[in-house]
């Protein structure tokens, strides 16, 4: 019993650090709060759903597609809505706001368009199977969520720390004016970062969409409330503080699921998030300062 | 008491003269939040529990209307103080983070609890609040909101959403200013939560949550905050347009949306640019 | 020599791997006019934003008065007696010049929160007064005329000013003034100098940030020299002035900003 509760957590752990992923990217390097976020959680699954729906894609194949094209939706988003405001040299309210208010639109948009009702992937698409490994079971789905969050993670690890244009990543974030000195091409960055943010909330879509086969407009904003748990626990910007958050909340939300009530399950990242903020605001490692009054 | 055209234009349009009300003090309190340069989302959630709390001591307890009011805006204020005292020291992502979050928790607390209606929401409020309780209500708050503005304590918000480190420099203590206009904020919106379970009669678990936030917002940033008077035009307006023009009742939430994009990067200033005197008494 | 009123200790800041002050240490006299000195990046506004507590410091402490000021936020340190300029002008820009420095004497202005709802006759005589201090120093710096135009629309030279009656709404014992003469023309240094002038004759401590080597050594008792992050040298104008160092660091500074340009 225990032993599958802590399995059900790392698989849900790993989809909410991947989903973290991108959103403390993007606040890493950007310096913003890109509150349209949890849109692109749901435009990955839609996209996902639609490519092996009608295009009739495998799922190995979808993934990866609906990846790049929320991908390219998050470049465009960006520049139309924050591109003005950088520019301008706008406070951060102002982004705050906007990106908000965009959420509103695009999710109202997006529900007009597909209703609210709850769709689910074409049969075909995974056969459901299931392992049975010392007891406990596994279906396909979970294991492609843990592989994919892996290989995501790893190949994120080595692009930041081990390639040049990583290198670039980092500057831009430690010190934006001083990296733009040194001939980092800032617009390049930000498309690149909006591109790779926008690509991890479309596949963590896809991965839930998968694992419960319910996708819905307004999916993306129950997720936010996990996301915005795990960055503030991680460490506002921290990528290593998001993975390790992401599954501490997995963990936990399973463990209060199974031991105290279900329903109580969604609230525990509201409660780490506000004792976070009352005993450790700088997050898990505390890299990156808490800005001060 | 009330003259006779007026009380049959409020049988006519009661529901719509209320929500007026209502979303004129929900923008009163997403206004003291901005003024001193702040992005707070709690306002929707801060309604519910004051429409949670009021309607369970009405409902549930028989409490009298007036004790009722008085727990729908100490409830929401403490709340806004354990959201708000460990948040407000950090930079402003931190409130609006916390606050986006506290919106959709809150919501499953209603959800499952099984006293206060559960998923199904509370019924039978008795129908206590009126024209008078919301309107007068809306009045002193506009009064003392002006009051307040012509004074140090005006002058210190204004400083603050113009400069916070400037502000701190002068003397401005930011962390307690911040608090208070959060809580204040708060206690508004539980207030103008209390006033609306009271004239709806029904209240339930999803009716504060993001999109009613990002309404609250849309009202305040429509209007401009340059003065209370801003925001209070901004939700008149946005409550009665889509009354008048039926076709855009549907889409009223991808105008909210809409109106909040262009508004911060085309009209920072709002339909209501004057700004406020921040000077009380001269010679 | 007379009473010190700030001293500075070791003072010492470090950002990611810059050491941007390194146990920098200095005292000012109680009214005197202490010049801080240095060429581009020295550290001069990294000292002020360490002393005024808009930024931490890593190790070292402030004192003034005797008391140590080490993790007091700004408004505290305000309220202790110090009040500050800016380097690049920090108005509030909608804010009537008048209001401005109203917004100065914020610790100053006994109104409560009870007498502000209710309009009581305390609020309204402290309003008044409030009025009257602001007009007063709006004309000791000689921007009378400007009291009701919005702080952003004034001169760049007046709105210098309006920051140091701003500071000085909130009556410090230590007024640091960050780059005053910065984009001044000759005629309004000329008022500055006598500005800060008759502030010293009002007994106020002055410290000063400024490029204006002419203008430093005509004002100033005693100045401290800092290059990249650390004291190099201290005294009156005319030692400072002789000082081989000094004169190598801006002379080294000034032979490599040339070079870099020729490149």
């Amino acid at each position: 019993m225990l032993a599958q509760q802590l399995l059900n957590g790392i698989l849900s752990g790993a989809v909410y650090a991947l989903f973290a992923l991108g959103f403390t990217l993007m606040f890493g390097v950007l310096g913003v709060i890109n509150l349209t976020y949890g849109f692109y959680f749901s435009t990955g699954a839609f996209i996902a759903l639609y490519a092996t729906h009608y295009l009739h894609m495998p799922i190995w194949a979808a993934l990866p597609f609906a990846a790049a094209v929320t991908g390219l939706i998050a470049i465009v988003i960006d520049e139309l809505l924050l591109g003005p405001l950088r520019r301008a040299k706008a406070p951060e309210l102002s982004s705050l706001m906007v990106t908000l208010g965009a959420t509103l639109l695009l999710y109202s948009l997006m529900t007009a368009w597909f209703t609210t009702d709850i769709r689910r992937f074409p049969p075909a698409v995974f056969d459901g199977g299931a392992f049975e490994i010392a007891g406990l079971r596994i279906t396909l789905s979970q294991i492609l969520i843990v592989a994919t969050t892996a290989l995501i993670v790893g190949a994120l690890a080595l692009l930041l720390q081990k390639t040049r244009l990583g290198l670039a990543v980092r500057a831009l974030a430690e010190n934006p004016d001083a990296a733009q000195l040194m001939g980092v091409n800032a617009g390049g960055i930000v498309r690149l970062v909006s591109f790779i943010s926008g690509a991890l909330g479309g596949a963590a879509g896809v991965l839930i969409g998968l694992n419960y086969n319910a996708i819905q407009p307004y999916m993306g904003e129950a997720m936010m409330l996990k996301g915005f748990a795990v960055i503030i626990v991680g460490g506002l910007g921290d990528i290593r503080g998001a993975v390790i958050a992401g599954l501490v909340l997995g963990l936990l939300e399973s463990v209060t699921a199974g031991y105290i009530a279900s329903s109580m399950k969604d609230a525990v990242g509201f409660l780490l998030l506000v004792l976070t903020l009352w005993f450790r605001p700088v997050g898990l490692f505390g890299r990156v300062a808490a800005k001060r009054a | 008491m009330m003259p006779h055209w007026l009380d049959n234009f409020l049988f006519t349009y009661q529901s719509l003269v209320y929500s007026l009300g209502v979303n004129a003090l929900l923008a009163l309190a997403m206004y003291v939040v901005l003024a001193v340069g702040q992005l707070a989302l709690g306002q929707a959630a801060f309604m519910g529990v004051g429409a949670y709390a009021s309607a369970l001591l009405t409902v549930k307890l028989g409490a009298p209307f007036p004790i009722a009011l008085l727990a729908s805006m100490a409830a929401p204020a403490l709340l806004a103080f354990v959201i708000g005292a460990p948040t407000l020291r950090l930079s402003g992502v931190y409130l609006a983070i916390a606050t986006i979050g506290l919106g959709e928790v809150l919501r499953i607390l209603y959800l499952n609890w099984d006293f206060a209606g559960g998923a199904l929401g509370l019924n039978g409020i008795p129908e206590k609040a009126g024209f008078v309780w919301i309107f007068g209500t809306l009045i002193v708050a506009l009064v003392a909101f002006v009051f307040v503005s012509r004074s140090r304590i005006g002058r210190a918000m204004e400083a603050i959403r113009a400069d916070e480190a400037a502000a701190g420099v002068m003397g401005v203590n930011l962390p307690a200013y911040k608090l208070a206009a959060l809580v204040a904020s708060a206690a508004i919106a539980g207030l103008a939560g209390a006033f609306n379970a009271h004239v709806s009669s029904f209240i339930g678990p999803n009716d504060y949550g993001f999109d009613q936030a990002v309404t609250i917002l849309s009202f305040a940033l429509l209007g401009g905050v340059g003065s209370p008077f801003g925001p209070v035009l901004g939700a008149l307006v946005l409550t009665a347009l889509p009354e008048v023009l039926r076709p855009l009742h549907d889409y009223r939430l991808v105008i909210d949306g809409l109106i909040i994009v262009c508004v911060v990067i085309f009209l920072p200033t709002g339909i209501l640019p004057w700004r406020i005197g921040r000077i009380g008494a001269r010679k | 020599m007379s009473a010190t009123l700030l001293s500075v200790e070791d003072l010492t800041v470090r950002f990611g791997g810059l050491t941007a002050l390194s146990g920098v240490t200095f005292c000012v006299a109680k009214g005197a006019v202490h010049g801080l000195i240095g060429p581009n990046g020295a550290g001069k506004t990294t000292a002020f934003n360490l002393i005024s507590g808009m930024t931490a410091q890593t190790s070292g402490s402030v004192t003034l008065e005797g008391a140590k000021l080490d993790g007091l936020p700004t408004w505290k340190r305000t309220a202790r007696g110090m009040a500050r300029t800016f380097q690049n002008i920090r108005m509030f820009r909608e804010m009537t010049a008048l209001e401005n420095v109203m917004a100065g004497a914020h610790l100053r202005t006994p109104e409560s929160f009870g007498s502000i709802l209710f309009r009581l006759g305390s609020f309204r005589a402290a309003e008044r007064s409030a009025v009257a201090n602001a007009m007063d120093i709006l004309d000791f710096v000689g921007l009378s005329e400007q009291a009701e135009r919005r702080g952003g629309d004034l001169a760049y030279g007046d709105q210098r000013r309006l920051e140091i009656a701003r500071a000085l709404a909130s009556d410090p014992k230590l007024l640091m003034l960050d780059e005053p003469a910065a984009g001044m023309n000759p005629s309004e240094k000329i008022g500055l100098i006598d500005l800060i002038a008759r502030l010293r004759a009002r007994g106020l401590t002055l410290l000063l940030v400024e490029h204006d080597m002419h203008f430093v050594m005509k004002l100033c008792d005693r100045i401290t020299v800092l290059n990249f992050g650390a004291k190099i040298a201290e005294g009156a104008p005319a030692e400072v002035r002789a000082n081989p160092t000094v004169i190598e660091a801006y002379l080294g500074a000034k032979v490599a900003r040339s070079l870099e340009t020729r490149a």
